[in-house]
């Protein structure tokens, strides 16, 4: 890009000097400059830059640049639970965990949201995650960090191409440990989310 | 009587807090307009708490005494120790007199009957409290003996009740029977009524509770997170998190749940609760993520973050009904409860515990503070002097009190 910037007005100059010593048999040296027709930012026609676009959303409409996707998938979801079974064990397997006091979907867990969505390929199919907090944290406070929780994997699954509004979130807070320990073996077992696959009734 | 036996302040604020402190409390003997001796207390932490000696009670009597007492910045020590001599019977009614030893004079002599003799000690209470300071008794409210809701479950966590005590934890009695998660209930000011968060339809809702006729309605049943509900001083409003938006942040309703309006739009926040004056609303924020305490205004606008300098981690602000202070919890290793000054600033650690709540005294806070590995159990604080009482404890783990306006 900043070689760019330079190309323009040096191009300008050369031709200027061309211009002026009136030299008909062309230059005797050539610089080479890269950037030009070699696909960068510009292409030197004049036209505006093309972009490729970013993935698309349900709901969205498709438009230049990415799209970017607001802070845990957006709007939160309304269909109602009570029309659907709620399957606790398929997804089992998936469910993420998180460091202390953080709601960040770690790199290692990608494997898990892929599965997931995955899981999630038949439309008719909708998705609980419920965000867990360890008991270090006020019990209010927990509660809202086990809701972002839920909410970041719920981004995360999002980016991987799921419908956000197919995915409801809810947070326990400390109030659902799967290890009644006191330790950091039971705290790290129990900072998750877990997926709760939802078919129709 | 379990007084902590360090003084965990912070800082040179809390030092000049201290040297005023001895300063005002030097007795100023000033003759009330009842024809009373009173002392005014300036109320400021660090004071000696006054002594006073109890003869004559039998055990519940000199019990409740002792402990509505201890929570408004009373010792009980030896006569020869005491400033104030409190003498009486409860042989079938309670009655009794309180004299000023250094005026040498009886500066109350009061006899009780009806209701029992529980309710008659804590009548008995209130008068000593307003007869020495001037100032008004904590332990009865519009005509009953002051009532705290919190929540109880079987278990350190997972589903409970919402349950409605005495503030010592007397007379606790369930008023829902959900089996399910609750949270913080709320008071509505000035009326028998509450608010709290319920899962009992497989989210976790709010809830408003009419406890006169039992009545109950769901105010926010949002898809996310509803929780958190703080009614404003006047009742018209709540205050409450929900993360319908996609994340946890401060909303504003009407007390039927209608007008709802966002008025934050950060990354977590977490437990609001309303300025005396209904201006203003102060919550957890997380900001640069690090947990802080944030205000704005209940009609929205710019969020401005409170200092709470030596107490980390800060949550569950409450606001002083006198507008002076706001009580949070710091977590460090443990959770400790503390006080700022209502615009920010030094913090004064007081006690280890949870979830404050002020009586209206706003020297008096109810709280939780953990009892063996499993369970909460309430206390309550005179935060100027540090003494606090366990309250009694019916069943299970005990938390998330809030004192009744």
């Amino acid at each position: 890009m900043k070689l760019n910037k330079l190309i323009f007005p040096l191009m300008i100059a050369l031709t200027a000097t061309l211009a002026v010593t009136g030299c008909k048999k062309g230059p005797t040296r050539m610089t080479q400059l890269y950037g030009r027709g070699q696909g960068g930012i510009g292409d030197g026609s004049g036209q505006p830059p093309t972009l490729n676009p970013g993935p698309q959303f349900p709901g969205t409409e498709p438009g230049p640049g990415t799209k970017d996707i607001p802070p845990g998938g957006g709007p939160t979801a309304d269909w109602d639970p009570f029309m659907y079974n709620q399957d606790r064990s398929a997804l089992a397997a998936n469910t993420v965990h998180f460091k202390f006091d953080s709601a960040a979907v770690l790199d290692n867990e990608q494997s898990n949201i892929s599965a997931v969505a995955a899981a999630l390929s038949n439309q008719n199919l909708k998705l609980i995650i419920e965000g867990n907090c360890d008991e270090r944290g006020t019990e209010e406070y927990n509660r809202s960090l086990g809701e972002r929780r839920a909410l970041a994997l719920r981004e995360a699954l999002t980016k991987a191409g799921i419908d956000p509004l197919r995915i409801r979130t809810e947070s326990f807070g400390k109030d659902k440990p799967v290890d009644p320990g006191h330790d950091e073996a039971a705290f790290a077992k129990n900072r998750r989310g877990d997926f709760v696959l939802c078919t129709p009734k | 009587m379990k007084t902590k036996p360090y003084f965990k302040s912070v800082g040179p604020i809390a030092t000049i807090l201290l040297t005023c402190l001895f300063a005002s409390s030097t007795v100023n003997i000033s003759q009330a307009q009842n024809g009373h001796i009173s002392i005014e207390g300036s109320g400021e932490f660090g004071q000696k708490p006054i002594p006073v000696s109890l003869e004559g009670f039998s055990s519940e009597a000199a019990e409740v005494l002792k402990f509505d007492l201890t929570v408004q910045g009373f010792s009980f020590v030896t006569p020869d120790a005491a400033q104030y001599l409190i003498h009486g019977s409860d042989a079938g009614d309670v009655s009794g007199t309180v004299t000023d030893k250094f005026a040498k004079k009886v500066i109350l002599s009061r006899g009780y009957n009806g209701a029992n003799p529980r309710r008659q000690a804590h009548a008995f209470a209130d008068d000593i409290v307003s007869t020495i300071t001037g100032k008004p008794g904590i332990a009865q409210l519009r005509g009953s003996t002051a009532k705290i809701v919190y929540k109880t479950q079987p278990s350190g966590n997972g589903p409970g009740e919402i349950y409605i005590a005495d503030f010592d934890g007397k007379n606790a009695q369930p008023i829902t029977s959900d089996n399910a998660i609750v949270a913080k209930p709320a008071w509505v000011p000035g009326k028998l009524a509450i608010y709290y968060t319920s899962y009992a339809r497989n989210n976790p809702d709010i809830f408003f509770h009419n406890l006169s006729t039992g009545q109950r309605s769901i105010i926010a049943s949002y898809s996310g997170l509803n929780t958190g509900a703080a009614v404003s001083p006047d009742g018209s409003r709540v205050a409450m998190i929900l993360s319908k938006s996609g994340s946890p942040n401060v909303w504003v309703c009407n007390a039927d749940g209608s007008g709802l309006k966002r008025l934050t739009t950060g990354t977590e926040d977490s437990s609001p609760c309303w300025s005396p004056d209904g201006q203003s609303i102060c919550f957890a924020a997380k900001i640069n993520s690090r947990r802080r305490l944030a205000k704005v205004s209940a009609n929205g606008g710019a969020v401005q973050a409170l200092n709470t300098t030596g107490a980390p981690n800060p949550t569950e602000p409450v606001w002083s009904p006198d507008g002076k202070w706001i009580a949070f919890t710091s977590q460090t290793s443990e959770f400790d409860i503390c006080v700022i000054p209502a615009s920010g600033g030094e913090s004064v650690v007081l006690v280890p515990g949870q979830n404050p709540s002020w009586a209206p005294n706003s020297r008096t806070l109810i709280y939780n503070h953990r009892l063996g590995n499993y369970h909460q159990t309430l206390s309550v604080l005179d935060v100027f002097t540090k003494q606090y009482k366990d309250c009694a404890r019916a069943t299970g783990s005990n938390s998330e009190p809030a004192w009744a306006r």
